[in-house]
C-alpha cells in the first residue's frame, strides 16, 4: 500500500487561537493524510523535534497573533540543523501580504492566509509531494 | 398563501437547529409555553431586562477592547478613547502577560506588547491607568490564566491611589474554563484553575464587594464554533461550576452571585441572537432562584457585555465589516445589554487603528443618539416570532445543559477535551458549508469582487516598545527589596500548598513588586502545568 502523506500541524508561540488549525487538521484527515497535531504553545525546537521524530512530509504552522516571522526565522535554523529543509513547509492564518516574501525567502513553500479554501490546501500538498 | 405553496418554500433552520416558520401567530407563542417567562423589565424572571427603565435611564456602557505595546502607549490610547466619549475601558494584555511570563522570558521573545499591553509588575499597571478616574471609568481586564495576579495588581494600584476597595467597581474576565475550549491562555491544570477562580470570588466578596471578579464567556466558545444555544448552555454550566466552588468556601449565593457577569457574542442572525439573550436572561434568573436559592434580585440578574462579533467579520471586502458591526450593535442594543463593544472593521487583519476604533465607537453612539434604541425598553417584546423563538431557545439551552450534566458535567467534559472536539467539529462543518456556498457569507461565497490590496492599515509592531519594557522590568527588579519579594513568594507557595485562598499572599507579593512570571512560577511549583488533551 502506498505510504500516506504525513503532516505535522503546529501552533507556534503563545497564540491560543486554534479554531482554524483544528479545522485544517480535520480537512487533512478527511483527505486521507496522517496528521500529527501538536496543540498550543510550541517552541521552534519542539516543532523541529516533532518533525524529525514523526518523519513528516509536511510541516504546517498556524499563526493568528502576528509572531510568525520571528518564529519562522528561528525554525529555519533548526530545520537546517536537522536536515529537514527538504520538507514542504506551510504557514497559514493571519499572515499579511507584506510578510509573504520574507517567509518564502526562509523556505516556506505555501502560504494560506485567512480566507483560503480547505481544498486548496489539500490540492497544494498533493501537487507538491508527487 | 395556500398550504401547498408554503410547503414549496425552502426550509429555513437557524444556526441553533430550530426550524423557522414563514409566519408566526399567537398560537405559536402559546404552543411554546406562552408568556409565562416574560414579566416586566426589572422584575423576575427579567427576560425583558434587568432594570425597569434600562437605556431610558442610562445607555449601555461603551467599552472598546484596547491595549498594545508598553503601558505608556496603552495609556495614550485609553485617553484617546475616553476623549471620544467611551465610558469604560476593556484592557488587552499581550500573550506573555496572559500566559504568566515576564517580558524577558525566552518564550516571550517576539510577543511582548504585540496583541496587547505588556505587564510585568505593579509598576506597569500604575502607568497604564495614570490620569484615569477609576470611579467614572470602569475598567475591565481581559485576563484569564494569570487573572488572580492581575486582579491583585489592579486592586493594589487602586488602593495606592486612595480608592476605597469597598466601593471600587470593575471587572476581570477570569473565566479559565472557556480558555480550555477556545482562546487558549491557560497555565495551570483544570482543577487548581477552578480553585483560583473560587479564591478571587471569595476574596472580592469580602474585600471588594462591588468588583466583578468573573465574566463568564460564551463569547469565545461561540467564536470557536459553538451554536448560539451551545454558547449560552456551556457558559451557564461553567458559571455554575464557579458558583459551586464559591459555595464550598461557605459563602451564601447572595454574597457573590450579584457580582458574576457574562461576556456573550453578537454575530449571526439578528432574531436568533436577540432571542438568545432574552431566553438566557430568564433562564439564568430561574436557575439562580430555584436551583441556588438566591433571594436578592441582583443574584438572579444576567449582567452582560454583548459585543465583539469577530467570528462574523470577514477578511474579504473588509469595509463590509463596518456594516456588519452596525447590525451587530443593533442586536446588542435590542438585547438589553449592560455593556457593548464592537470588533473594528480591520480586526480580521490587525490591531484597530485610532480611526477604525472611532468608527466602532460612533456606530454605538449613532444607535443612542439617532436611531431611538434607548427610547423604550425591550422594543421587540410581544412579537409572535420573537416570543416563540425566545421560548424555544430557552428550552434548547436547558436541554443542552441537562445533556452536559448527564455526561459527567462541564469540568469533566472540558478536562477530557470532549467539548473542544465537539466545537471544532462544528467549526469544520461550518467552514465546509461556507466553502460549498450552502451557508451564505457576503463577499466570501457570494458577491465576491477581485481584490488586490486591502484598504487596511496595519498596526506596526514596534520592537522598541518591547526593548523598553524589558529595560523597565530590569529597573523594577533592581530597585525593589529582593528579600521581601522572596519572602512574599515563599508565602504564596506555602498558601497554595496548604490549599488556602492565595489572594492575600498575591496582594502582598504585587505590592512588593513581584513580577507576573515570578508569581506564576511559584504557583506552578505547587499546581503544575496544564497538558492539552488532543482529541478529534
Amino acid at each position: 500500500m502506498e505510504r500516506r502523506i504525513r503532516v505535522l500541524l503546529a501552533k507556534p508561540g503563545l497564540d491560543g487561537h486554534d479554531q482554524g488549525a483544528k479545522v485544517v487538521v480535520r480537512a487533512l484527515m478527511d483527505a486521507g493524510f496522517e496528521v500529527i497535531y501538536t496543540g498550543l504553545r510550541q517552541t521552534p525546537e519542539a516543532v523541529a523535534n516533532a518533525a524529525l521524530e514523526e518523519g513528516v512530509d509536511v510541516i504546517g504552522l498556524s499563526s493568528m497573533a502576528g509572531s510568525h516571522l520571528p518564529f519562522c526565522r528561528k525554525l529555519r535554523v533548526l530545520l537546517e540543523q536537522h536536515g529537514l529543509t527538504d520538507r514542504l513547509w506551510l504557514v497559514g492564518g493571519n499572515i499579511p501580504k507584506q510578510d509573504h516574501e520574507a517567509l518564502r525567502a526562509l523556505g516556506v513553500g505555501g502560504i494560506f492566509a485567512t480566507g483560503s479554501k480547505l481544498d486548496d490546501i489539500v490540492t497544494f500538498i498533493k501537487a507538491n509531494l508527487s | 398563501m395556500s398550504d401547498r405553496k408554503a410547503k414549496d418554500l425552502r426550509p429555513v433552520v437557524n444556526e441553533s437547529g430550530i426550524p423557522i416558520q414563514p409566519v408566526y401567530t399567537a398560537a405559536d407563542v402559546e404552543a411554546t409555553g406562552g408568556l409565562s417567562m416574560l414579566g416586566l423589565p426589572g422584575e423576575y424572571p427579567f427576560t425583558r431586562g434587568i432594570h425597569p427603565l434600562m437605556y431610558r435611564k442610562r445607555p449601555w456602557t461603551m467599552r472598546q477592547y484596547a491595549g498594545f505595546g508598553n503601558p505608556h502607549e496603552t495609556n495614550k490610547r485609553f485617553h484617546f478613547l475616553i476623549a471620544n466619549g467611551q465610558t469604560g475601558l476593556n484592557v488587552a494584555f499581550d500573550l506573555p502577560t496572559q500566559c504568566g511570563l515576564d517580558s524577558d522570558d525566552p518564550l516571550a521573545e517576539g510577543e511582548v506588547g504585540r496583541v496587547g499591553m505588556a505587564v510585568d509588575s505593579l509598576r506597569d499597571v500604575e502607568i497604564a491607568f495614570d490620569g484615569i478616574d477609576l470611579e467614572q471609568i470602569t475598567v475591565s481586564l481581559t485576563i484569564n490564566g494569570s487573572a488572580a495576579i492581575l486582579i491583585a495588581m489592579y486592586l493594589a494600584m487602586a488602593e495606592k491611589r486612595g480608592y476605597d476597595l469597598k466601593q471600587l467597581r470593575g471587572t476581570a474576565q477570569n473565566d479559565i474554563l472557556k480558555e480550555y475550549v477556545g482562546r487558549g491562555t491557560w497555565i495551570f491544570p483544570v482543577e487548581p484553575s477552578v480553585k483560583l477562580v473560587g479564591d478571587t470570588i471569595e476574596y472580592c466578596a469580602q474585600e471588594a464587594p462591588r468588583y466583578t471578579p468573573v465574566s463568564v464567556c460564551g463569547y469565545h466558545i461561540r467564536e470557536s464554533g459553538a451554536t448560539p444555544v451551545q454558547e449560552i448552555a456551556y457558559a451557564f454550566c461553567i458559571a455554575k461550576a464557579y458558583a459551586d466552588e464559591a459555595l464550598k468556601r461557605g459563602l451564601h449565593i447572595d454574597e457573590f452571585a450579584g457580582r458574576l457577569s457574562y461576556n456573550l457574542n453578537i454575530f449571526g442572525n439578528i432574531f436568533e441572537q436577540v432571542c438568545k439573550f432574552r431566553a438566557a436572561r430568564g433562564l439564568w434568573a430561574k436557575i439562580m432562584k430555584e436551583e441556588y436559592g438566591a433571594a436578592q434580585p441582583e443574584s438572579m440578574w444576567l449582567r452582560m457585555i454583548a459585543g465583539g462579533g469577530g467570528g462574523g467579520l470577514t477578511f474579504e471586502q473588509p469595509e463590509l465589516n463596518i456594516v456588519r458591526g452596525a447590525y451587530y450593535a443593533l442586536i446588542s442594543a435590542l438585547s438589553g445589554t449592560q455593556t457593548m463593544a464592537l470588533c473594528s472593521y480591520d480586526e480580521a487583519y490587525t490591531i484597530p487603528t485610532e480611526y477604525s476604533a472611532r468608527v466602532s465607537l460612533r456606530t454605538m453612539q449613532l444607535l443612542i443618539e439617532e436611531m431611538g434604541l434607548c427610547d423604550t425598553v425591550d422594543p421587540l417584546a410581544g412579537s409572535y416570532y420573537v416570543e416563540t423563538l425566545t421560548n424555544q431557545m430557552r428550552d434548547e439551552i436547558s436541554t443542552v445543559m441537562a445533556e452536559v450534566d448527564t455526561r459527567g458535567g462541564i469540568v469533566k467534559l472540558i478536562s477530557e477535551g470532549v467539548i473542544q472536539a465537539e466545537v471544532s467539529a462544528q467549526a469544520y462543518r461550518m467552514q465546509r458549508a461556507i466553502e460549498a456556498g450552502t451557508f451564505p457569507k457576503v463577499g466570501v461565497n457570494c458577491y465576491r469582487v477581485e481584490e488586490d490590496d486591502k484598504p487596511v492599515e496595519f498596526h506596526p509592531y514596534d520592537e522598541d516598545d518591547a526593548r523598553l519594557q524589558i529595560a523597565s522590568l530590569a529597573e523594577v527588579r533592581n530597585s525593589r527589596d529582593g528579600s521581601a519579594v522572596e519572602a512574599c513568594l515563599g508565602r504564596l507557595r506555602a498558601d497554595a500548598r496548604a490549599g488556602h485562598n492565595v489572594m492575600p499572599a498575591l496582594m502582598e507579593a504585587v505590592k512588593a513588586y513581584a513580577t507576573v512570571g515570578e508569581m506564576t512560577r511559584a504557583l506552578v511549583d505547587v499546581y503544575g502545568r496544564y497538558r492539552e488533551p488532543i482529541r478529534f
